[in-house]
């Protein structure tokens, strides 16, 4: 049995419908990369994953995993960009999902989780200081160590690098892998940056305005028609985007 | 030694005892409320809600009913609704609270012009008065002030996470829906207790100043917390001491100490980080 499966899902706001009859499978060790232009409802499917919208139509199906113990890896808030908080309360309150509702306080345990997750991504010595004063990469590090104390299992990313320079970001890609390989994460990540994106994924979603355009393999993918066009575009893109760094 | 005679000095006057206590207690609430709507963007809330509190005590004092049995129920539902304001139209909430602010206020100006004229007690509610607490006050106050305690330490973990993420905290099994509506609620209970000391115009001053001050130099979500309420008690009691050394109201006084608070601590934050 597959543990993730999305069966004619149909997410939709007030505005109207964002995800329309979606399905996909994913196994346990699988890396997705969805891809897609903006409004193609990329975030959307982010969260109907999580439980934080109803779906309309059809269901999301998981196996092995529940609802609630998916690590989420969100866009960045204009809120937290100057939040006083300790990277140490940040990552810490990751390990609030696994509280049963009334328990008030982190446990030991959750203490020791929080230390270790700091450690595997590399930023134990950031403990005390505030998450306000760290770069962009970094500040990507403590949401990933806080989505590792939610989760053992799969972690949903959405546009992880969007705003970090290239070392970070090839960085970034790095750890993501690793987790994938070495521990078995499966990994689900929206992704502008595609063609860096498809080196270390198994699998690609491709979502357009009007419906998914490719769901398969991602060797299949770059070999099809659709990415054709997209990884044309992306790369024209990146140049521009140089451009107007330089 | 003149200030430790002033101090003693007030405290003799039953009145002014009941104001202090009344006063440090919604102080506290204040701060450690305002945390949390100042990080989340929520200030607005607690402006929009002090203006329903104006417009229901008005209401209350036209028609001779107790203004808190009147003000209470008022402005807690004001709160559903300027909460779900705010988390609905995210870009145009700041217009409609400001709207429903105003609103509120005018409504209480013209039903009171109409029955009483604007009386002494009007101008208590906009701009504050320490001779309007009573016993019953005390005890409400204390009841609030308990609540708010016991809730903030025991969700404290939730609150933050919530504050600083509220997706994530809603995907990790959060409601985040509840606690929202529960500091909304909590709010207008401070600020219903508090705005008959601090006035209708300046209560809001309590709940947004002390978080922005300690927001200056501290750098942990419970360093801001802790410090906080430290310096809303520090400078509602010390405002209370200039309003009665110098003869300036009281809410003016303590909301001038606070605007003083927060420069300093803006300058030491500023050098700090040089």
């Amino acid at each position: 049995m597959s543990l993730v499966c999305c069966k004619n899902l149909t997410l939709s706001y007030e505005s109207g419908i964002a995800v329309e009859n979606l399905c996909f499978e994913l196994e346990a060790g699988d890396y997705l990369c969805v891809v897609g232009e903006n409004g193609s409802g990329k975030s959307t499917l982010i969260k109907g994953m999580l439980g934080l919208m109803t779906p309309r139509k059809g269901e999301i199906i998981y196996n092995g995993v529940t609802q609630k113990e998916i690590g989420y890896l969100p866009q960045q808030t204009l809120i937290q960009r100057d939040f006083p908080a300790s990277v140490f309360e940040v990552v810490l309150s990751g390990c609030l999902g696994k509280h049963s509702g009334i328990k008030p306080f982190y446990s030991a345990t959750d203490k020791a989780q929080a230390l270790e997750n700091m450690e595997r991504m590399g930023i134990s010595d950031l403990k005390k200081r505030s998450y306000r004063e760290l770069s962009g990469g970094q500040q990507q590090r403590v949401l990933l160590s806080r989505a590792l104390c939610a989760t053992t299992k799969l972690l949903l990313l959405d546009e992880p690098v969007t705003g970090l320079d290239p070392l970070a970001t090839a960085e970034l890609y790095s750890l993501i892998k690793d987790l994938n390989a070495r521990e078995h994460i499966t990994i689900v990540m929206v992704s502008h940056d595609v063609s860096c994106a498809l080196h270390d994924s198994n699998k690609v979603l491709h979502m357009g305005t009007g419906g998914v355009v490719f769901f398969g393999s991602s060797d299949e993918y770059r070999s099809s028609d659709v990415s054709a066009r997209f990884l044309r575009c992306d790369c024209a893109c990146h140049e521009r985007g140089e451009h107007a760094h330089v | 030694m003149l200030m430790f005679e002033l101090i003693s000095e007030m405290f003799s006057y039953s009145f002014l005892s009941r104001a202090v206590i009344v006063g440090i207690l919604v102080a506290l609430c204040a701060a450690l409320l305002g945390v949390t709507l100042v990080l989340k963007r929520y200030s607005m809330i607690g402006d929009g809600l002090s203006h329903v509190g104006f417009g229901a005590m008005s209401i209350a004092v036209a028609m001779n009913a107790a203004p808190l049995a009147v003000a209470i129920p008022i402005v807690v539902i004001a709160a559903f609704f300027l909460l779900r304001l705010s988390e609905k139209a995210k870009l145009k909430s700041d217009a409609a609270i400001a709207l429903i602010s105003s609103a509120a206020l005018a409504a209480g100006v013209i039903v009171t012009s109409l029955t009483s004229g604007l009386s002494a007690d009007v101008y208590s509610y906009m701009f504050g008065s320490i001779l309007a607490m009573s016993q019953t006050d005390v005890y409400l106050s204390l009841s609030v002030a308990a609540v708010v305690l016991v809730l903030y330490i025991l969700f404290y973990n939730k609150l933050f996470a919530i504050t600083f993420d509220e997706d994530f905290a809603q995907a990790t099994g959060i409601k985040a829906k509840f606690y929202n509506v529960l500091v909304a609620v909590l709010t207008a209970l401070t600020i219903v207790v508090g705005m008959r000391i601090m006035g209708t115009m300046l209560i809001s001053g309590l709940i947004i100043f002390p978080a922005l001050t300690s927001m200056r130099v501290c750098k942990s979500f419970k360093a801001v917390v802790i410090c906080s309420t430290i310096v809303s008690v520090v400078c509602f009691f010390l405002g209370m001491v200039v309003s009665y050394g110098i003869g300036t109201p009281a809410g003016a006084s303590i909301v001038a100490v606070n605007a003083v608070a927060f420069i300093v601590f803006f300058i030491i934050g500023k050098i700090r980080s040089h």
